[in-house]
């Protein structure tokens, strides 16, 4: 960028405004969106896909990025949200009268998931890296088997015809809480207890820090935003069963988080849309109808040998953009930075140098 | 009353005894040393003290409270800090962030209040932040305050370990090995800088050391370990010159 510009850029992100006005910005967006037909359905459908991944990958780099543990549970707490929600909202709270119940079910969705991180905290105060992973892996699995087996809610047929709840102002008014509470969390003592329990538990626990409180509220954090993920998935699809929740949720989830950049909030939220967006851009009907306005003597045989192929080749191409970025950033694209809009302001100022001028370093991270 | 007694501590890992029957009385502002050849029991020593090992007997009282059995966050914010042979600082993370991590026990605010950032999170952070940038002025690190504290030249880092060790505001500070990988000139300074630190934050230290010069120089008491015992107690002079000593640290002295 041309010195000038950066300057703009510079001072742009230092008014007082610019985060509120985003916020008001965008909230208002989301109610003009769906209200006067701005996007097609298909586009307002993808957009609160994102933000419902934002939320996903915000909430697993607490665990996976943030503190270093590598989690595979968060399907399973996904799952435990989206249950809690279905059945509120179908069974007990009467949101046909009352659709300002939602967020009830929402809130509670993603308390229940909550209550269970905190029981897969537990191993984490004995066994890392690896074994915990195995752990986590065996949560998942068992969450699924419980939610199979119990009749009441369907067992592995799922629930289906769950009212279409979620619109597009709930997912960006859950999106910018949650992201909110991670980044609060994240810029205070139990944050940063959370990153030094990453780089070094003893030296840690020897600074003070009491490491098993840290991992109990980032374990209990991380999930409240799965659970509140969850909810908000299961009246979007409107359809949920255990199948849905597995392992390769799961992956979805991390790839965004690595993709995106590990302990960064605003990586996770470039990775989630990032990857939601591709997967769908590289659905054919999409490239397809990206390229219609091509002359018809360049489309006709590109629609012939390429794009009409490309749902075979679009999990081949995903990963393999994957392998590249890990390449050549190994710790995603904003591995260990974070967006200066997301630093608080003492932070920020905290952390800079003693000459008045005001180093390079100012500039986008403290943490790289 | 001492500030620091153990009393007959043993440490066993698995058969091998690597403490048998260690004492100690550290009266309030003293500056004492433990020295001993490698392998003698030192870092045991200080491990046990901050609890990263429990004792498998005996009993370590830091005024009137008994260690053995607490957590080490639970001792250090007892006001113990500590420093380690082989620099442990938060690596990927900055150089403030390395001090602001061991304000943790000190901030008074609740889960509830960092997540909202309400209440007593301004105040405290506020507090931290300053208390913290006044501390790496103190040690020339200050400018640095926003560096990667891996970037920094093995220096520094020494510096900023002991940094991070007096932001958990300690009355007993346990320095292990602190002039390790200096040059003379660099331990003269650093024998400076110890009694200046032990002056002006009212410490009580307990160092373990290698260079004679360091040891034989600072310290008021010293005690000597070998394999896991007390070998003698007493101020420099005692030791410089006791046969046994030597004997440690050399072998068997040659038969005259």
């Amino acid at each position: 960028m041309s010195r000038p510009l950066r300057r703009r850029w510079d001072w742009l992100l230092e008014q007082r405004w610019l985060l509120p006005g985003l916020l008001v910005a965008g909230l208002a967006l989301s109610f003009a969106i769906p209200e006067y037909g701005l996007l097609n359905r298909y586009v307002q459908m993808v957009l609160m896909y994102v933000g419902i991944n934002i939320i996903l990958a915000v909430s697993l780099n607490l665990v996976n990025g943030f503190m270093g543990e590598f989690s595979l549970a968060h399907a399973g707490f996904m799952a435990v949200g989206a249950y809690t929600a279905a059945l509120l909202t179908m069974r007990v709270l009467p949101v046909a009268e009352f659709p300002a119940l939602f967020p009830v079910a929402v809130l509670a969705g993603g308390l229940a998931a909550a209550l269970l991180g905190l029981v897969v905290a537990v191993p984490s105060f004995k066994v890392r890296g690896d074994y915990l992973a195995i752990i986590t892996l065996a949560f998942l699995m068992i969450v699924k088997s419980v939610i199979e087996n119990i009749d009441a809610v369907g067992g592995p047929r799922g629930i289906p015809g769950i009212g279409k709840l979620t619109t597009l102002p709930w997912v960006f008014f859950w999106a910018v809480a949650v992201v909110w509470l991670v980044r609060n969390f994240v810029y205070s003592r139990y944050g940063r207890g959370v990153l030094a329990v990453r780089e070094d538990e003893i030296a840690s626990e020897l600074m003070s820090v009491h490491t098993r409180r840290v991992k109990f509220l980032a374990f209990t954090l991380s999930s409240f935003g799965a659970g509140v993920a969850g909810a908000l998935f299961a009246h979007l699809l409107q359809f949920i069963s255990p199948r849905v929740f597995d392992v390769i949720k799961t992956t979805d989830i991390l790839i965004m988080v690595y993709l995106g950049g590990i302990a960064s909030i605003g990586g996770s939220i470039l990775g989630a849309t990032l990857y939601t967006v591709l997967l769908e851009i590289l659905r054919p009907s999409t490239v397809a109808a990206l390229l219609s306005w091509l002359p018809a003597v360049v489309f006709d045989p590109l629609n012939e040998h390429f794009i009409r192929h490309l749902g075979v080749w679009r999990m081949v191409i995903m990963p393999l953009a994957l392998v590249l970025v890990m390449l050549y950033w190994p710790r995603g694209i904003m591995g260990l930075r974070e967006y200066r809009g997301f630093i608080p302001r003492l932070d920020r100022e905290a952390h800079r140098r003693g000459d008045p001028q005001g180093g390079r370093r100012d500039g986008a991270a403290h943490r790289d | 009353m001492a500030l620091l007694t153990a009393t007959d501590v043993r440490h066993y890992f698995g058969g091998l005894c690597a403490l048998a029957g260690f004492n100690l009385a550290l009266e309030e502002g003293e500056l004492m040393g433990l020295i001993g050849p490698n392998g003698a029991g030192k870092t045991t020593v200080f491990n046990l003290i901050t609890g990263v090992y429990r004792a498998s007997s005996g009993s370590i009282r830091f005024k009137d409270t008994e260690l053995v059995g607490k957590t080490p966050h639970q001792i250090t914010a007892l006001r113990i800090g500590r420093t380690f042979q082989n620099i442990r600082l938060f690596r990927d993370l900055s150089v403030l962030d390395n001090v602001r991590i061991a304000h943790y026990a000190r901030a008074r605010y609740t889960p509830i209040e960092a997540l909202l950032h309400l209440g007593r999170y301004r105040g405290e952070e506020r507090r931290i932040v300053d208390d913290s940038r006044r501390l790496l002025s103190i040690f020339k690190l200050e400018r640095l305050a926003g560096e990667t504290a891996k970037n920094l030249p093995y220096g520094m880092q020494r510096r900023l370990e002991i940094a991070r060790a007096l932001a958990i505001g300690p009355e007993l500070l346990l320095l292990d090995e602190p002039a390790a990988g200096m040059n003379p000139n660099e331990i003269d300074q650093l024998m400076d800088f110890i009694q200046w630190i032990r002056r002006e934050f009212r410490l009580t230290i307990l160092l373990i050391e290698h260079q004679m010069k360091l040891v034989m120089g600072i310290c008021e008491r010293i005690q000597v370990l070998d394999f896991g015992e007390t070998l003698i107690e007493g101020p420099p002079e005692a030791i410089r010159s006791d046969p046994r000593v030597l004997e440690a640290y050399l072998g068997e002295a040659p038969v005259a």
